[in-house]
């Protein structure tokens, strides 16, 4: 029996906004295992995004509990638990690419012949090698999320948090990422958190697929997948991947007919 | 509750900064005139106490600085009890400062508009030009003031007309760079739309480049209007000026009149604020009529 | 007349190739090469129209006069410059910079002041700071140290209304991103704020450069020793020397640009990433 990594229970976030409270979370109740690849999907406003901050400590439940690695989610917070990889890549554009992979380090205190090392391995994993001395502006947008997930990569953590990373990729390149965050995960054996708007980007990445609701954001129902940990892009076209999307899909269209 | 709550949330941390800064005021009136009243108790022969020595401090009449309630006195001496049209009111030497403030404020206004827009049509004017307006800001003009209202007076003009022209090269300035900024902001989608259209140029910077420049024009105006009082108030130094605020201050501080001097300084204050706060509003109406949200 | 004729045609004639060199394809030499010529030609209208129209040299002297005047008397003006600029100015402006850097930090850090010294901050930065010249004069004496003071006053609130914007310029996910590494109040000013600030930072500074100008040389207007810009130029006035006024307005001139440029410079250097400076 694997430990609970990432546990929440009854957690709920309400916003106060000018036009009245939104409930962007509410009783979500959920266990993530070590070393599980589970993706969050859902329509817009059903409170992936919001979830996977609350884990982070990025928003704070207005009730129930959050715990990760067995401590509340400041906690983890503080003891540099995850990393965490944004919509955009947010690269500081006054430091190089290597840099920006030194940030966290620098912050966290590793010193500074670990540092180059580190540096090095990641961006090879990421295939960067050779960028380091570039500024995140002389890198295509594809390269520049590449970048960004190294830099989660870098330091010692045992959890990666993703926001929709690939969203603003195009249909290549985002092939091309996916297959290696498989690979990545394979090697480093993370736990990972995932928010994604595509169905076969869910299906063909995650152990375990969350699908939620919008008005109140909930959790809908929980997929487990059953495809090999070592897939390859052709694992689309198969049976037991289409069955998994047209689960996915149906649920996603049963939460949108409920409005 | 929650309203009373929200006020105070506005208003409290200014309010609070405001009563600490007067406090400050009297503090540093107390410490700085304190010499001054100890001399003056020295020569009498007079050991005065602590709290003697405090009251004193706050009816000196040549303190060091004047505390709040001295110039707060000044100036209500000045403005509401004297006739308007005497030379010692602070209403009419205000408004001498003032009537040369805005005709500066207009003439740079429209100086600043017409370059801007030639600056934007004209491509060697933009490269001629453009650098020299920018250069002209580095050079300190109202370093020049004295010799502008000299050269002037010596041909005849006199009075208003020098200080309008210093305070329309101040603020000329700012609306020339406000302008060509606001005036080449709509983005290339919009200004091909105009193409589509078949719009000709007239057009397209009637109806576009123009009404897109209005917020940038009323930041310009706000900085316009306190560096036109600046410039008036400047102009007013040389030739021994006997009117207006900025000659209140020249004569306070060659006669040791600080209190006057005090005065004159939170009458100017006043005024540049109310003229900024008229620009405000005058920006707000305009750009609610043109849809635009501030 | 024929000096008022010749002057106009010559204008003419530059605008005219300025306007051709206009539709060249652009770069710096020729950037450079069309504000010169323009700068020129208006020097050559100025010669011409005075010369011409027999203006006298007491209300507006030629250029020529000018540059007579100026090479004639430069130890007159290194000493003012040195008295003005370098005394006055330099000095009040880094201890202005600096003292609104430290509370713009400071404001940053609190939120209450940052409600209640910011409008202040606001309002003050429009009054006509120039008029506590006088008062200051009086308090710190005739000599360098007041037009020092005119110019913190001066330079303080432009440079920290300036500073606050740029600390609350880094965007979301920078900040966001902070968070998740568990950083320091300041490894984040350190690491974020404070580059992400530097393009706001200088844009003040090169506002302040002007401004440390301006009021070292008005300051002297209300009282200075027997040397100095300001009290070069307002006695020049009395005495109607124009041409020595302009020769101070020159090296007033060459100062201000020199240290504008000089800032200008320092910019390009540390703030290299910023897309306006990538163009």
């Amino acid at each position: 029996m694997n430990e609970s990594v990432i546990s929440a229970n009854n957690l709920s976030l309400t916003f106060e906004t000018n036009d009245g409270p939104v409930h962007a979370l509410q009783d979500i109740n959920l266990d993530i295992e070590k070393g599980e690849f589970v993706s969050f999907i859902g329509p817009s406003g059903c409170g992936k995004t919001t979830l996977l901050r609350v884990i982070a400590d990025l928003e704070t439940p207005t009730k129930g509990v959050v715990k990760v690695n067995d401590m509340s989610a400041s906690q983890a917070r503080m003891e540099r638990a995850y990393g965490y990889v944004f919509q955009a890549a947010g690269l500081y554009p006054w430091r190089t690419i290597g840099g920006n992979i030194k940030l966290p380090l620098e912050i966290m205190g590793y010193d500074k012949l670990e540092q180059k090392e580190r540096v090095t391995q990641v961006l090879e994993l990421v295939e960067l090698s050779g960028f380091d001395k570039k500024f995140p502006w002389q890198l295509s947008g594809g390269m520049q999320q590449r970048a960004s997930i190294a830099r989660a990569l870098a330091f010692d953590a045992d959890i990666l948090l993703m926001d929709e990373p690939f969203g603003a990729l195009d249909e290549i390149v985002r092939d091309h990422l996916n297959e290696q965050l498989l690979k990545l995960w394979a090697t480093t054996k993370k736990t990972i958190g995932f928010v994604t708007h595509s169905i076969p980007e869910a299906v063909f990445l995650s152990s375990k697929i969350v699908v939620m609701s919008p008005r109140p954001g909930r959790i809908s129902k929980i997929i487990n997948s059953n495809l090999p940990s070592d897939r390859t892009l052709e694992i689309r076209d198969s049976k037991e991947f289409l069955d998994i999307a047209s689960q996915v899909r149906d649920e996603l269209r049963k939460g949108s007919s409920d409005e | 509750m929650n309203k009373i709550r929200d006020f105070w949330n506005l208003v409290g941390p200014v309010f609070t900064i405001l009563l600490i800064i007067t406090a400050i005021w009297y503090a540093s009136a107390v410490w700085l005139n304190s010499a001054w009243a100890y001399d003056k108790a020295k020569r009498a022969n007079v050991s005065i106490s602590f709290s003697e020595m405090v009251s004193d401090t706050m009816i000196q009449e040549k303190p060091l600085l004047p505390s709040p309630h001295q110039v707060i006195k000044e100036i209500y001496k000045t403005t509401v009890l004297k006739k308007v049209t005497s030379k010692r009111s602070l209403i009419w030497h205000g408004w001498i400062t003032l009537s040369a403030t805005l005709l500066g404020f207009a003439f740079g206004t429209a100086l600043g508009i017409i370059l801007a827009v030639g600056i934007v049509f004209s491509k060697s004017m933009d490269m001629s030009v453009m650098p020299w307006v920018i250069t002209s800001q580095t050079i300190p003009i109202l370093a020049i003031a004295p010799m502008i209202i000299v050269v002037l007076n010596a041909v005849g003009v006199s009075g208003l007309l020098p200080k309008a022209i210093i305070s329309m090269y101040l603020s000329f300035f700012p609306v020339v760079v406000g302008m060509v900024k606001g005036l080449r902001s709509p983005d290339q989608m919009q200004l091909d739309q105009m193409r589509t259209w078949s719009a000709p140029k007239t057009t397209s910077f009637w109806k576009l480049r123009l009404p897109s420049s209005m917020p940038y024009l009323f930041a310009s105006l706000k900085i316009g209007v306190a560096a036109s009082l600046v410039g008036a108030i400047v102009g007013e130094l040389p030739t021994g000026a006997v009117a207006g605020l900025g000659a209140r201050l020249l004569a306070g501080s060659y006669y040791g009149q600080t209190i006057q001097i005090w005065s004159a300084l939170i009458c100017a204050a006043i005024l540049a604020a109310s003229l900024v706060a008229v620009i405000g509003v005058i920006e707000r109406i305009t750009l609610r009529k043109m849809g635009i949200q501030i | 007349m024929t000096w008022v004729f010749s002057a106009l045609l010559t204008w003419i004639v530059l605008w005219l190739i300025n306007i051709q060199l206009a539709k060249i394809e652009a770069n710096r030499f020729i950037n450079l090469l069309v504000p010169a010529l323009f700068g020129f030609s208006i020097l050559i209208l100025w010669e011409g129209f005075v010369r011409g129209f027999n203006i006298s040299p007491i209300l507006l002297p030629p250029p020529s006069a000018i540059a007579v005047r100026f090479s004639g008397s430069l130890s007159i003006l290194w000493i003012d410059f040195v008295q003005t600029f370098i005394k006055g100015a330099l000095s009040g402006y880094m201890i202005g910079c600096i003292a609104a850097f430290i509370t713009a930090v400071a404001v940053d850090k609190s939120n209450f002041l940052k409600r209640g010294l910011l409008p202040v901050g606001n309002f003050v930065a429009a009054l006509p700071i120039i008029g506590m010249a006088p008062i200051l004069v009086m308090w710190f004496g005739f000599d360098w140290h007041s037009k020092a003071a005119v110019v913190v006053v001066m330079v303080f609130f432009p440079m920290l209304v300036n500073t606050v914007a740029g600390l609350n310029a880094k965007d979301n996910i920078q900040h966001d991103l902070m968070k998740t590494y568990g950083a320091s109040y300041w490894q984040n000013l350190l690491k974020l704020s404070l580059p992400a600030a530097m393009p706001f930072i200088f844009n003040g500074l090169k506002i302040c450069t002007t401004l440390a100008l301006i009021g070292a040389i008005v300051s002297e207007f209300f009282g200075s020793p027997t040397r100095g810009m300001g009290f070069r130029i307002s006695t020049e006035v009395g005495r109607l020397s124009l041409d020595m006024v302009w020769a101070e307005i020159t090296v007033a001139a060459l100062a201000g640009s020199a240290f504008y440029g000089l800032m200008a410079l320092i910019e390009k250097g540390v703030t290299f990433w910023h897309p306006s400076q990538r163009k």
